[in-house]
């Protein structure tokens, strides 16, 4: 992560976001809801990092973070070399149309009473991207072919598409701006199995396609995170636990969690799977609300010492590239 | 799938399971055929919409209007139950007794309004005839079995206490309360987060061996089946397109929508730089479907005969290893 003979697009430092709970009246603040913990990485033109973690480690808020939508306590975002944390609502637009979002469910993001053109050609029409009606039609058709839908299905509306199209729509939708980045939440895990590689091979294929196009690609589904991503970081309630290239990642986990949250995972062969490390962790994920002392996994950790209780241990370097936040690996 | 086992517990022959619609009649289940050993887990693999829920929900007569069970036979302990009425009290005996069903969504299978214990016990007094006390007890027993902390205390809770994991296991702990012979998990963990399914099918795993019944598996991950079951059999379109141990269909899967399925989903320990193959095109509209084979517009195997002939039987490739297709795929295995 410190090298920097690559231009870095996104760079992330100690990102806080905390969310208060108020109660009363007065709505006095009671406490805070960590969702994010002091997070730091670094994105690459060109490169795709993978966020991974289980519901409520606070992935899709630092995705909704780096597009703005959310205000953060603390630290810093730049992108493209401006710091974007605090921007003000008007130059954050600007700087939006350069960072795109491609969503969840392609049932409910898509405005069912615009067409698909219309959909796709939003952002066309918000950043008065195309000069004339003829450039606006073109650059539609052009989107529907990249993302390998019929240009003639402009006027089709969303559901007179299946839910891989719908997805297709939101991914084209998300290049229509030409963005730097674009930020993926969980975007194929409302789509059925034989579908989902459709849309994988899809964002691969712009990646080659479009010059300098990063991925933020934030999923729960830890194989298919690996599959797409140049780097993975495994988030655990709003921390980065362990950060690496995606090869790494299963060949030589470190940290207890990302070990424990790899051998959670089956893998579809019953020969490997009759030889592989299982471990199953203890109780479930505590509340952000009410974190650990420490390190927080330390309670359902299978290494955690004493010290694992006193301390929350920053990301430390173990090799070239890899990063851990554990006192138990060395 | 012919040959007569003397374990075997449950046997479905050639159900048909429709649905009347506004637009045509939707053959959901369309002459599935298996069967289950005792003490065995079996997986039952499918996308979404292609039957998987429904079969079981059919041997469960589980099933409501316009959804009918049209025909076939589902054989338990030498009595086709579907000569019972789906009311009647014969039904209700075996239903949630001897075969019991824990479904995906653990917030809604649960009523907000009662506690915990006063759900759990319910099969307990209803099926075994126990006192309230009893029942009680037996129903701290199970919660503890299922690794519910505290379960003293936590009968009392209503279901909004409970994470979706704990939820979950209380679906476990009733399913499994009346000693069932069968426990139908149909996508039991999918809402889950990760970590916690780990816990939780091992926890099943281990629950079924205990009672000595016999585990389904229904769900689309194909991780899931390969890590537990023994058997298993693949839907497409309301049919068992490939059945055989899990070995044979991991080892060499002989249905070109089996092969696809394998070639399609990332591997968590795949080569880097391993390009995902697509199955191209959608699943059908299981409206007015043709007689031929329901994969063929999407199928890279097919041959002249699949647009003549009628979807195939399933036919043995191998010992205890079936498909339903034309095309010779053991010929170059890739």
């Amino acid at each position: 992560m410190n090298d920097t003979q690559n231009e870095a697009i996104l760079n992330i430092s100690e990102l806080k976001m905390y969310f208060p709970v108020v109660r009363g009246l007065l709505r006095r603040k009671v406490a805070d809801v960590k969702a994010v913990d002091g997070v730091s990485f670094k994105l690459m033109r060109n490169e795709t990092l993978g966020l991974v973690g289980e519901s409520g480690c606070g992935k899709t808020t630092v995705g909704r973070c780096v597009l703005g939508l959310y205000k953060p306590t603390a630290g810093r975002i730049i992108f493209e070399g401006q710091d974007i944390t605090a921007l003000p609502e008007k130059r954050m637009r600007q700087i939006r149309s350069k960072i795109a979002l491609i969503f969840q469910d392609p049932y409910s993001s898509l405005d069912p009473r615009q067409s698909a053109g219309s959909i796709v050609g939003e952002a066309l029409r918000i950043h008065n991207l195309v000069g004339s009606k003829s450039d606006y039609n073109g650059r539609i058709e052009q989107l529907f072919r990249l993302v390998g839908l019929d240009p003639s299905m402009t006027n089709r509306f969303p559901h007179e598409f299946s839910g891989g199209q719908r997805q297709r729509i939101g991914v084209a939708r998300a290049l229509a701006s030409d963005p730097a980045l674009i930020v993926c939440d969980e975007p194929i895990s409302a789509l059925d199995v034989s579908i989902q590689a459709q849309i994988i091979n899809l964002l691969e294929e712009l990646q080659e396609r479009v010059q300098g196009l990063s991925y933020l690609f934030i999923a729960h589904d830890l194989s298919v995170v690996r599959h797409i991503s140049d780097r993975v970081a495994v988030m655990y309630l709003g921390h980065i636990m362990e950060i690496c290239k995606s090869r790494e990642l299963y060949d030589n986990p470190l940290h207890p969690y990302t070990r424990a949250l790899l051998s959670a995972i089956p893998i579809a062969d019953p020969f490997v799977e009759e030889t592989r490390e299982r471990i199953i962790l203890k109780g479930e994920v505590p509340s952000p609300l009410n974190p650990p002392p420490g390190c927080p996994f330390h309670p359902r950790c299978f290494m955690a010492i004493p010290e694992c209780s006193q301390t929350n241990p920053p990301l430390h370097t173990v090799t070239e590239g890899h990063e851990v936040a554990c006192i138990r690996v060395l | 799938m012919e040959d007569a086992d003397v374990a075997e517990l449950l046997k479905v022959n050639n159900l048909v399971t429709q649905f009347k619609t506004e637009s045509g009649v939707v053959k959901a289940v369309d002459g599935v055929s298996y069967y289950i050993d005792e003490q065995e887990i079996v997986g039952l693999v499918g996308e979404s919409g292609c039957g998987k829920s429904v079969s079981q929900l059919s041997v469960m007569q589980l099933i409501n209007a316009p959804g009918k069970i049209v025909g076939g036979e589902v054989i338990f302990e030498g009595i086709n139950l579907l000569e019972y009425n789906a009311k009647g009290p014969q039904m209700r005996a075996v239903r949630g007794a001897k075969i019991a069903m824990i479904f995906q969504e653990p917030m809604t299978s649960l009523n907000p309004v009662l506690t915990i214990g006063q759900q759990l016990s319910e099969m307990l007094v209803l099926h075994l005839k126990m006192s309230e006390d009893a029942a009680r007890k037996r129903v701290i027993e199970l919660m503890g079995l299922v690794g519910i902390p505290a379960a003293e205390k936590r009968i009392d809770d209503y279901p909004h206490n409970f994470s979706g994991g704990m939820r979950q296991r209380v679906m476990i702990a009733m399913a499994l309360s009346c000693n069932p012979r069968i426990l139908i998990a149909d996508e039991p963990t999918t809402a889950l987060d990760v970590t916690t399914q780990a816990q939780l099918l091992e926890m099943m795993k281990d629950m079924v061996q205990r009672f000595r019944a016999s585990l389904v598996v229904v769900t689309h991950n194909l991780g899931v089946v390969a890590r537990y079951a023994q058997r298993i059999y693949i839907m497409y379109a309301g049919r068992i397109v490939e059945s055989g141990t899990t070995k044979d269909i991991f080892g060499k899967p002989r249905h070109p929508y089996t092969m696809g399925l394998l070639k399609c989903i990332p591997r968590l320990d795949e080569e880097e730089g391993r390009k995902l193959v697509p199955i191209e095109g959608l699943p059908p509209n299981l409206i007015g479907m043709p007689p031929t084979c329901a994969f063929l517009p999407r199928c890279s195997w097919k041959i002249d005969r699949c647009y003549q002939d009628p979807w195939p039987d399933l036919e043995s490739v191998d010992d205890n290893h079936f498909i339903r297709c034309y095309a010779n795929t053991g010929e170059k295995k890739n």
